[in-house]
């Protein structure tokens, strides 16, 4: 009966779990999930990306990032930083305006929100009255300017957002003294722009959506200058000494406007359509820069000719007669140029163009000739392929970490040497105590290898896979060649490419050793490669093997893809991972578990038919195993057979959808009255139950029997050096189990090395395991005589772990959906359980053995599994005896592809996908904790030549404020952050559960 | 099919490995069999336990016959005394069907061959709103055939009747085992699964964790059609059937411990060296369930190396044994006690 009491309830377990157990998100690497908005403070030297589900994240130099969360969740539109200051404030699309500030708090900055404030028009008005379109946030640190739909622009004072209604410029004042002819009752609706006169903070410039401009004065509240331009504005630009300024507009022109005391309405100096002339698409924002030289730098987004490359996402840049259009491969969200921001420097003198496109982060170097681009430190397109796998490797030896970098700075050259750019705060976070890799394989067949070490996730290494292969697309066609005279002149530029050239290609299993250097690599067509790194490029045959793992099953038809089609004859591959075997699974399925053993030189793969072993020393096929059900069509026809039903689901998400879309449109008829909300909500509550009565969804109840789809669908593979046979003498063995929860188990027998070449490796079936309940396997590993998982193929030869206890007797732990199971071994008996989907209703997902060291101690450190269930809750459970430690809940449960992608490391930490671009990266461990810590100091104001009235914004601001608790903020941020995600999971789930077969 | 082997007499063993070892001689591990031997006085008898095979192996002289039968197509009839003399009488009985006809013959069948498929459990503590059952799942032949979906159902809390989500039977699967046992029905509201609330679960954790009780499932219900409950109590019986219990009673965890205990039954298969599959036992921590272990394994060894056969053995085949039907009397609709006044929800 001891076992059924509630655990709990030893107060020294008790303490020590708190010493080793705690679980933070703590940072996210990658892209971010759909920008909306992007800043830049040239004074802190920070960028900001707002996204449409509502975050707002801050990057500096590397390491330093912030990030924070509008509680709407509504898109960013706008982001302004306050000039000088360590604020900045956002406009959403609900048009709400939020202040945040950078503030210190125990030797950190962190981001937070201020204020908030939604602009309100006397009772009656239209809302476009009141719908912000424009913002302008003046020198003096003290005001907001804000343009509206209704051409008023309003003054709000910082940081109380208080609205100064007496210095309101209205549209009838700035049209009093408009000549009549222009005059017209729409010319003023509609701020498009509002820019402050660079040398005189009294003066702003507001261009309005018509075309019209003036330059009003805020000392004296009346229109200094008017620019009666004709065409429809799209954005203002001034030049440095406030002389001139630039407008473009809508046909895809720009023009330059003088301004001087002589002449109150001047005519444009020159008019461009830098396209034409045949008819453009619009330039939505110019820069002008000025040189030393005297050439200025004229750098516009759009303007590309409508009917043959209307559909390019451009910026061009002109210097002199050069004249680049750098072509992106998504959407251009905005951009900024990084220049002197010296007050007193006389020229722009532009560095570097920083372009936020809806899928990546570019970087174009405008000092170095060609202006070629940076290579961004963070924000990596982790997307620039799908990510189909991804593998964690742990404290990887100097060694091999030199190498790899190696490959990948001579994959690099193409790319600038500037520093970079973006460099404000500092990052004070201790070193990463340790160097690890993430590798990810994509759908267009490549591996890239991640320094996932510290804060910044940054790409050292990429691999193709493509070479060994023939495939259709043609290896020379290069997007980049530039015909001579080719107009526009574009240029692509970017790493997204989401369009792969086969689908075959996709990478699904990897595994890597760190001591010796091999790289297993498995993929959609039962391709398996070994790769070993070399120093050099080099150029040589792959060897080829089949592996039938079919055998003698007769009568079947594979209806899936092909295998794909191998390169004849030495290849080239450039430095790096090299392959020098390929094994092809025949049917070509998708590879679904892989294992590789770098001492005794074998590999071992599986698919939904079967497992192989192969001798990649030998070069020769050991053996293969047929895990197939002869009544199993479903596996053995293919993955098409399968489109059909999927199609059929596809249809029905989206018809779900679009109810739901309607019906929460609904919901939000309800203007404030509470009662008639409530009342729709009821009435929407009733629908939805109504709903659910007439189309009731159903889940069968049926035990698992060995006829399911599937049962042969190899999901685990194993290596250990146990006791299989008897207790006396132990041997190399291969494990596999299968989705219908058999367990395999093949005695093998490695010569020893001095005969390596000469004696075959030699394989037996010692055991099959048959788990009654017939749930998927999803782990297996062996625990020694001290109940200790056995060491990774060679971490002892390196000295890096104790050698394996083969005196006491040694456990089987198999991992199924539903249990955890421990039996002794050699004879198979059982000898513990944890029956969590009979208790909890919730089944494994993922499960790795983790370090966790205690906080207080260096000396105490234990082995635990880490098990993510199908809820998205992480469950420590101790070993050898399978006690639940602790729970929590990271991922939503609706969230299929985040909790698809998880993948866990040695110590205690783990990374899954919030997004297609981005990986949420969480922690166990109270002792490994990788997270951002960074200060943000407000550099001196040396020289400002601006009048200010007051500035004692400054110190407010410094005046540190009583905050809460850091990591309670951290968490409820986090909280929100998750639930913003994603709205088409429901999409992804329908999918899953289509492709898992279904209930 | 007939064959010899030869058995020490002193030390017989148990039934169980006895069965094993006859399973084995025939070559039919998987099925299942009834057996039988003649005593002295020419009768059948059945050997299904230690004690009678004991007595069996006793009585053996030298030679003991034992009869094989299929259980499928057993003949039940054919044990008792008087059976191998009567057995010419077996085929008058079938020339004459008439005289069958007039004498039912009342079958009895043996104690060992009762399997339990469904059962109502725990009647005494559970409110008699609600009814505890017991599915047995024996191997793979009759599915479950039940499906659940999400619903609603109404609870009587303090503040009024509230409408609160709930988990629902939604179909029978026509010949599965729920439908046959009578004991669900559509519309059943299920509030426990192996002990364990849903209330609070989505429907894919119930599903799973009935899939995972799917060798001994135990869930509780609200049936939706309360007038075939039994009424035990007068007090109840008047207004109010639903009672304003919202969840059970406290008595809950110790009947969760003993669900535990009960359901150790499904044991894995482990194949060694591609022999015979056999049932992996619990590792005992005494040295002496181990010794016994091992001792069935020698035995085995024992009679593959072949021991002089000396017992004969009979796998009867016989197609034309008659084969009889269970006439299976629902106790239920005989001891109900229908109340009208039982308002259900």
């Amino acid at each position: 009966m001891r076992r059924f009491l509630r655990p709990g309830h030893d107060p020294v377990r008790e303490r020590l779990k708190r010493d080793l157990f705690q679980f933070n998100k703590t940072v996210e690497h990658g892209f971010p999930h759909q920008p909306s908005a992007l800043g830049y403070s040239p004074f802190l030297r920070l960028m900001a990306i707002g996204t449409r589900s509502g975050a707002i994240k801050l990057y500096g130099a590397p390491g330093v990032e912030f990030m924070g969360l509008h509680e709407e969740n509504n898109t960013v539109m706008q982001i302004h930083f306050i000039p000088d200051q360590c604020q900045l404030v956002t406009l959403l699309d609900d048009n709400s305006l939020h202040l945040w500030t950078l503030k210190q708090h125990s030797g950190t900055s962190e981001l937070r929100e201020e204020h908030r404030f939604t602009l309100k028009g006397p009772p009656g008005s239209p809302p476009s009255a009141t719908q912000i379109t424009a913002v302008l946030a003046h020198s003096s640190r003290e005001v907001l300017y804000l343009g509206t739909e209704s051409g008023n622009i309003f003054v709000v004072e910082l940081p109380s957002f208080r609205v100064l209604e007496d210095r309101t410029i209205t549209s009838e004042a700035v049209q009093q003294r408009l000549p009549e002819d222009y005059c017209n009752r729409r010319s003023c609706e509609l701020v498009e722009a509002l820019r402050e006169h660079p040398k005189n903070p009294d003066q702003i410039l507001i261009g309005y959506s018509r075309g019209f401009i003036v330059l009003w004065d805020l000392q004296n509240n009346k229109v200094t200058h008017h620019f009666l331009g004709s065409q429809q504005l799209e954005n203002l630009y001034w030049q440095r000494d406030g002389s001139k300024f630039i407008s473009c507009h809508y046909d895809g022109s720009y023009t330059q406007w003088p301004v001087s005391s002589d002449n109150r309405q001047p005519e444009p100096l020159e008019n461009i359509v830098p396209y034409g002339p045949f008819p453009c698409k619009a330039i939505s924002k110019i820069y002008w820069q000025t040189t030393k030289n005297g050439l200025p730098y004229i750098i516009f987004q759009g303007g590309m000719p409508r009917a043959s490359y209307g559909d390019r996402h451009s910026i061009s840049v002109v210097h002199g007669s050069q004249q680049t259009a750098f072509d992106f491969t998504s959407r251009v969200i905005d951009f900024f140029i990084i220049f002197s921001s010296e007050p007193t420097a006389e020229f722009d003198d532009p560095s570097a163009m920083v372009v936020l496109a809806e899928e990546e982060l570019v970087v174009i170097d405008l000092k170095t000739a060609g202006w070629p681009a940076v290579h961004p430190p963070y924000l990596a397109s982790l997307h620039c392929s799908a990510i189909t796998c991804s593998h964690h490797v742990s404290n990887i030896p100097l060694k091999l970490w030199e190498r790899i970098i190696s490959a990948g700075s001579k994959q690099n050259i193409h790319y600038s040497n500037m520093p970079w750019p973006i460099d404000g705060g500092t990052n004070i976070a201790p070193d990463p105590p340790q160097r690890d890799l993430l590798l990810t394989g994509h759908e267009d067949g490549t591996v890239r290898f991640w320094d996932a070490s510290g804060v910044c996730l940054h790409l050292l290494y990429k691999l193709s896979t493509v070479r060994v292969f023939l495939t259709d697309a043609d290896p020379n066609d290069n997007m980049n060649t530039l015909g001579e005279d080719e107009w526009p002149p574009l240029r692509k530029v970017g790493t997204f490419d989401p369009y792969s050239d086969d689908p075959r290609l996709g990478i699904q299993k990897i595994y890597l050793c760190k001591y010796s250097g091999y790289l297993a690599v498995a993929g959609t067509a039962g391709q398996v490669l070994v790769m070993e790194l070399n120093d050099e490029d080099a150029e040589h045959v792959v060897d080829h093997a089949e592996a039938d793992l079919l055998q003698d099953q007769e009568g079947y038809r594979w209806k899936g893809h092909e295998k794909l089609k191998t390169r004849d004859g030495p290849v080239r591959f450039e430095a790096g991972f090299q392959p020098f075997v390929l094994v092809q699974c025949q049917p070509p399925a998708v590879v679904t578990s892989l294992a590789l053993h770098s001492e005794w030189k074998l590999v071992a793969f599986g698919t939904s038919h079967g497992f192989g072993l192969f001798d990649h020393q030998q070069k020769r096929l050991v053996f293969v195993k047929c895990t197939l059900h002869p009544s199993d069509q479903l596996a053995l026809e293919g993955p098409l057979s399968r489109v059909k039903s999927l199609k059929k689901s596809l249809r029905q998400s989206f018809r779900r959808i679009r109810r739901s879309r309607v019906s929460s449109r609904k919901r939000r008829g309800g203007s404030g009255n509470t009662s008639e909300v409530q009342e729709a909500n009821a009435k929407f509550d009733q629908e939805a139950l109504q709903e659910m009565e007439l189309a009731p969804v159903q889940r069968k109840i049926e035990a698992r029997s060995a006829e399911d789809s599937f049962t042969g669908f190899v999901r685990t593979l194993y290596f250990a050096d146990t006791f299989l046979r008897d207790s006396s003498r132990h041997c190399p063995s291969l494990w596999a189990g299968t989705n219908g929860g058999t367990v395999y188990a093949f005695c093998l027998r490695v010569p020893p090395a001095e005969r390596r070449m000469d004696e075959p490796v030699r394989a037996e079936q010692a055991k099959e395991i048959q788990l009654m309940h017939r749930a998927p396997v999803v782990g297996i590993l062996v625990l020694d005589g001290r109940s200790t998982p056995l060491p990774e193929p060679l971490e002892v030869a390196h000295d890096l772990s104790k050698s394996p206890d083969m005196q006491g007797s040694h456990q089987l732990l198999v991992v199924s959906e539903e249990q955890f199971k421990v039996f002794t071994l050699p004879k198979v008996s059982s000898k513990l359980k944890l029956k969590l989907t009979a208790l909890e209703g919730c089944r494994v997902r993922k499960v790795t053995v983790a370090n966790f060291g205690s906080c207080k101690t260096d000396d105490y450190s234990e082995n635990d599994l880490a098990v993510l269930t199908n809820l998205g809750d992480i469950q420590i459970i101790s070993l050898p005896f399978l006690k639940l430690q602790i729970r929590y809940p990271c991922i939503r449960k609706e969230d299929v592809s985040g909790i698809a992608s998880c993948v866990f490391t040695k110590y205690g930490q783990g990374f899954y996908l919030i997004s297609p671009s981005e990986f949420e990266r969480f922690s166990l461990s109270t002792k490994w904790l990788v997270e951002p810590r960074c200060i943000v100091d407000l550099p001196e104001v040396t020289s400002n030549n601006h009048v200010h009235n007051k500035s004692g914004m400054e110190n407010a601001v410094r005046k540190s404020r009583s905050l809460g608790d850091y990591g309670e903020d951290e968490s409820k941020s986090g909280r929100l952050m998750e639930h913003a995600l994603l709205n088409d999971e429901k999409v992804l789930k329908e999918i899953q559960s289509t492709l898992e077969g279904g209930r | 099919e007939f064959r010899r082997f030869s058995l020490e007499r002193s030390k017989p063993g148990k039934f169980e490995e006895f069965y094993g070892l006859l399973q084995h001689v025939h070559k039919i591990p998987n099925v299942d069999v009834l057996v039988g031997y003649t005593d002295i006085h020419g009768d059948l008898l059945p050997i299904n336990n230690d004690d009678n095979y004991h007595k069996a192996v006793s009585t053996a002289n030298p030679l003991l016959r034992i009869f094989i039968q299929r259980k499928e197509d057993a003949d039940y009839s054919a044990f008792g005394t008087d059976t191998m003399t009567r057995k010419k009488n077996v085929l008058s009985n079938v020339l004459r069907p008439d005289n069958h006809k007039k004498k039912p013959h009342i079958v009895i069948s043996m104690p060992q061959d009762f399997r339990p498929v469904s059962s109502i459990i725990d009647v005494d503590i559970l409110p008699e709103t609600h009814r505890r059952v017991r599915l047995y799942k024996y191997g793979t032949d009759k599915p479950l055939g039940f499906y659940i979906r999400d619903g609603s159902s109404v609870r009587v809390t303090p503040h009024g009747l509230e409408k609160v989500p709930g988990i629902f039977i939604s179909r029978l699967v026509p010949g599965g085992l729920a439908q046959s046992t009578g004991l669900l029905a559509v519309n059943d509201e299920v509030l426990e699964v192996n002990g364990i609330e849903v209330s609070g679960k989505s429907l894919d954790q119930v599903t799973d964790m009935m899939i995972a009780n799917s060798r001994n499932l135990i869930i509780t219900v609200r049936p939706a059609n309360q007038r075939n409950n039994v009424v035990r109590n007068s007090r109840t019986s008047g207004s109010s059937g639903q009672s304003t219990e919202s969840s059970l009673p406290s008595s809950t965890p110790n009947i969760l411990a003993n669900f535990l205990q009960e359901e150790e039954s499904d044991e894995d298969i482990v194949i060694e060296d591609s022999g015979e599959p056999q049932q992996i036992p619990k590792a005992a921590p005494t040295s002496e369930s181990l010794e016994s272990l091992t001792q069935i394994e020698l035995l085995h060894e024992a009679t593959q190396n072949g021991f002089l056969p000396s017992d004969e053995m009979n796998l009867n085949h016989s197609a034309g044994s008659i084969s009889m039907e269970y006439e299976v009397q629902d106790p239920e609709h005989k001891s109900l006690e229908e109340d009208g006044t039982i308002i259900t929800l």
